[in-house]
């Protein structure tokens, strides 16, 4: 018996164990899910209208004829369909989420009540200025905090993420170059960086080089010296890098590529590690993104949104985007766009998004800071790195840990796959960690490490929680240098066993098609 | 501190299985003398959740809330009555707290999600394929015009007159760091649009026209006759949609042949949030999926033979192909485009053809009611829930003066045309379910003192 002839609910096989199998799929508070066209229907709507007012119609000669074919659910079955579907989601709020680099921390419900409030969340951003004063000064007091945080001498608040935040740095030092007629065509980027890096400076007109790592996993000063010259704009660096080591030459770095013209970008990914401990600007650094949903714990939310302010040198704020909120000596606040941009900021690049950025993360991030405030922002830093040693130090001898005897770690700890036996890998370690309830590492990147597990506990994991997951990855260590095979067929408690990733990219099934009516009736 | 579950006793036994004899130790890598010696200077201590909720509410009330007046402000972001559950559902921690799924096996509530938002956004577009969504409308209308480059080895681009001014601008600046070359053009205060000096400027070197739809004036301008001339010449439509609402009422760009259909997915299921965190549409034909900037989830099917789903045709993204990606963009809009997803599947079809009819219905009893201020007339021809007023008087001031009567009464093209004089007497107005017929009368008043 088919329950559901599209298959997704397939009466299940045995599997090894001997599990008694379910009329349904489902196994107890695991349950399985159609798609929403599978059980939707184009006639069913979970909004009531109020009666339609008759008017004569103003649209024109282009109204619709065809159906849309959108699906709609009733408000119950709406709530159960993605109530559903979220327990097949691990989240933060489950467990440990030890994503290397990508810093997933708790998300405070103050910040998302806050957000919420009508007077940030139901204002209009053309609105005229009189009116979204309070709006202007959420921008103006975090981009004034980051400022205090990074030592740095301005802030572009509008770029919507990360990647977003490079493309602006990246801009405002091509402008910088620009406008003192220097053409420079060459971005210099780290192997260890990540994916963003190379491709916004691509993105952004320049041509991409390597600069090798050293065998303590840091930039190789003397590669990087030997390669600066009047062809090369900028550096990209992350500090701390991508091994989760600080740069301990970071100044240097920062005074060679000075000395030769050009400018230090630095991706800030990271900037959990050291925020409060260091400022960026007495590093030399001359443009840095901070992920907001990183650092300051706006929510990552399935991937974004996020927000990246990129904090700026004395050297480069003359060139940061449009629009920006200033505060005027009466108290009131201002937007600054292009029309008065000529008085006021005559040397900005340009306009990087529609609006003035993510201000509904600017309310969340500005709640963490004030929240946290200087004491806790030192104290986040120091717990993230602390947590980050303790899982080191409590793996080392069981995990091969490539740059362990270079000293301490910052946020995160980095391990590899050397020494696993049967061909078993990375893969497939973090695989047996979802059996066990835990959120995978950051799996083979970067790049610089063979097979990397790239682990980043985050400040807000109890030592208890750490001592958890630190006995799961040694048994599953244990078992991957015996070459134990079971570990391939890892996971077996999620709701899906591994995925078969090779066919979706060979044919790509992107959207949801009706099965063909012969199909349908089998 | 509230947030920090390590106890001080905590933190010694763990520095001792590290081997270190402080904490400072773990920060030997930073120079000492450039280490801070304390807290920060400038920044207060930690805060209870009371006192950080004060001073936010505070900051809160400063502003004057769009649902607390005659509201009729539009132009790239719309006001809509967005359904309780919508805000209920995206809180959940297994969204909210969650992150790209780069493990499908214990992500399908995600990637499930984003399949089937793709599959909305395509069909509301009316397009083959779309991706799992863009920071916003005007990002994603730049990534359209490079992924055109791409596709057609060309790179000229012609942006019609009726495209919202601020996503020219965000084409502009990213145009003047490439070789790309931007034709764009002011609107003009008429109701007819300018889709005939479109189709006269495209030629061969001719990558993409650019065409809003309806524009920022709120015309709705034909597509199909700018696609039929830009394909005769191999070059690429593409259609720019701020009001995805519109969609339930007038034909989908697809249909009318554009290529890649880029959208504002803001009207749908996210506030207006003082302009973000907003969610960009991206859809496209299947040909061109590989040339594709962001995200893409698709289905799959486990060990098991059950279905599940990932994410797919990595080798476009940076991640993988770091130079050669398609796109920088890594972080998108999850969270916004599953509110997107959970409006839209209450909606349903029936809801959103519902939903749009009112909204052109109330916009008609808008437009009608204006029209009968002496000296005040609508330049529309045709409009969905926007239309553009021309007054006998400049509308920025006017703005200014109706917010003192406590109207939000729309926008003004001098606020989005700076300094452009042909335009300065025109008033962008925006009139959805939102607005009662209370509301109108009071916009009307307002308006009507403030022409005199």
């Amino acid at each position: 018996m088919t329950v559901n002839p599209s298959g997704w609910r397939p009466s299940a096989p045995a599997n090894e164990q001997g599990e008694a199998q379910t009329v349904t799929g489902n196994r107890a508070l695991m349950l399985e899910e159609p798609l929403l066209f599978e059980i939707g229907k184009t006639d069913q709507t979970g909004v009531d209208f109020a009666e339609m007012p008759e008017r004569s119609s103003r649209i024109g000669s282009l109204e619709r004829s065809k159906p849309i074919d959108l699906a709609g659910l009733s408000e119950p079955e709406a709530v159960r369909h993605y109530t559903r579907l979220s327990r097949q989601n691990y989240a933060i709020d489950l467990g440990l989420f030890p994503l290397g680099s990508c810093t997933m921390k708790h998300n405070p419900r103050l910040n998302e009540k806050v957000a919420r409030l009508p007077g940030f969340a139901d204002v209009h951003p053309l609105q005229p200025q009189e009116t979204v004063q309070g709006a202007l000064q959420v921008i103006n007091e975090l981009a004034f905090w980051l400022l205090d945080l990074t030592g740095m001498h301005g802030v572009a608040m509008s770029p919507k993420a990360g990647a977003h935040g490079e493309l602006c740095g990246l801009l405002c030092i091509r402008a910088a170059l620009e406008a003192r007629g220097d053409k420079r065509e060459v971005v210099l980027v780290p192997e260890s960086a990540h994916g963003t890096n190379p491709a916004t400076a691509a993105f952004a007109g320049y041509r991409v080089e390597n600069i090798p790592a050293n065998a303590a996993g840091r930039v190789d000063l003397d590669a990087l010296k030997a390669r600066l010259g009047p062809d090369v704009a900028a550096v990209m660096i992350t500090n701390p890098n991508t091994c989760g080591l600080f740069e301990p030459d970071m100044k240097a770095i920062s005074d060679a590529v000075h000395a030769a013209g050009a400018f230090v970008y630095c991706d800030g990914a990271n900037f959990n590690a050291i925020v409060g401990k260091v400022r960026p600007g007495d590093l030399g650094i001359d443009a840095m993104h901070i992920n907001l949903h990183k650092t300051f714990s706006t929510p990552h939310g399935g991937g974004g949104p996020g927000s990246g302010p990129v904090v700026l040198s004395e050297a480069l704020a003359p060139y940061g985007p449009l629009p920006f909120a200033a505060k005027y000596p009466d108290g009131s606040y201002k937007m600054v766009e292009e029309e008065n941009a000529g008085d006021e900021h005559p040397n900005a690049f340009g306009r990087m998004v529609a609006f003035h950025g993510q201000t509904g993360m600017f309310t969340r991030a500005l709640a963490y800071i004030l929240s946290h405030g200087a004491d806790g922002l030192k104290q986040v830093a120091e717990d993230a790195v602390l947590n980050a040693n303790y899982v080191l130090r409590s793996l080392e001898d069981v995990l091969d840990a490539p740059f362990a005897e270079s000293g301490p770690c910052m946020h995160e700890a980095i391990f590899s796959d050397k020494g696993f036996a049967g061909g078993l890998s990375t893969i497939d370690l973090a695989k047996a960690l979802i059996d066990e309830g835990f959120h995978p590492m950051t799996m083979y990147f970067p790049l610089v490490v063979h097979g990397a597990m790239l682990i980043e506990p985050t400040e807000t994991e109890s030592k208890a929680g750490l001592d958890q997951f630190i006995a799961a990855v040694r048994a599953i260590a244990e078992r991957a240098k015996a070459g134990d095979q079971s570990l391939k067929g890892a996971p077996v408690h999620a709701p899906r066993r591994r995925l078969d990733e090779t066919l979706a990219a060979r044919k790509p099934i992107l959207t949801y098609r009706e099965p063909e009516p012969a199909q349908a009736a089998e | 501190m509230r947030y920090l579950p390590l106890s001080d006793a905590d933190r010694s036994e763990m520095l001792q299985v590290i081997g270190a004899g402080s904490i400072d130790d773990l920060f030997r890598d930073v120079p000492a003398d450039l280490r801070l010696k304390g807290p920060i200077e400038g920044l207060p201590m930690h805060a209870s959740e009371m006192a950080v909720e004060r001073h936010m509410t505070a900051l809160s009330r400063k502003n004057m809330v769009a649902g607390e007046a005659p509201f009729f402000l539009g132009c790239g972001a719309y006001r809509h009555h967005v359904p309780a559950s919508v805000d209920h559902i995206i809180q959940r921690g297994e969204y909210l707290t969650s992150y790209t799924p780069y493990q499908p096996e214990i992500a399908q509530g995600t990637l499930q999600m984003l399949f089937e938002f793709q599959t909305q956004v395509a069909r509301l577009l009316g397009c083959e394929v779309a991706n799992a969504s863009m920071y916003d409308g005007s990002t994603a209308m730049w990534e359209a015009i490079v992924m055109a480059h791409r596709i057609t080895r060309r790179n000229r681009t012609i942006i019609s007159s009726g495209v919202h001014p601020h996503y020219v601008g965000v084409a502009r600046t990213m145009a003047k760091f490439t070789e790309d070359k931007l034709q764009a053009s002011l609107p003009e205060l008429t109701g007819e649009t300018d889709a005939e000096k479109l189709i006269a400027a495209i030629d061969g070197e001719t990558s993409a026209v650019v065409v809003q739809y309806p524009d920022i004036l709120g015309r709705i301008v034909d597509l199909a006759p700018i696609a039929e001339a830009a394909h005769a010449a191999g070059a690429l439509l593409i259609a720019v949609v701020t009001e995805p609402v519109a969609l339930g009422l007038i034909k989908s760009p697809g249909e009318m042949g554009a290529d890649i259909v880029v959208g504002e997915g803001q009207s749908i299921g996210v506030g207006l949030q003082f302009g973000g965190p907003y969610v960009g549409l991206f859809a496209t034909r299947q040909k061109f999926v590989r040339q594709m900037p962001g995200r893409l989830a698709g289905e799959t099917v486990d060990a098991e033979g059950k279905r599940g789903f990932v994410l797919t045709l990595s080798t476009r993204e940076q991640h993988i192909r770091r130079e050669k990606a398609t796109s920088n963009i890594c972080t998108n809009s999850g969270l916004c485009a599953l509110a997107f997803s959970i409006h839209m599947s209450l909606l349903g079809e029936k809801g959103l053809r519902q939903l749009a009819q009112l909204n052109h219905a109330r916009a008609c009893e808008a437009a009608e009611q204006l029209e009968t201020i002496p000296g005040v007339t609508v330049i529309n021809e045709s409009f969905f829930n926007e239309f553009t007023v021309n007054l006998p008087v400049e509308a920025r001031p006017a703005v200014h003066a109706m917010v003192q009567k406590g109207v939000l009464g729309g926008v003004s093209l001098g606020r989005l045309y700076p300094g452009v004089d042909a335009l300065k007497n025109g008033l962008v107005i925006a009139v959805t379910e939102t607005s009662t017929s209370e509301d109108i009368a009071a916009l009307k008043a307002a308006l009507e003192e403030v022409v005199q």
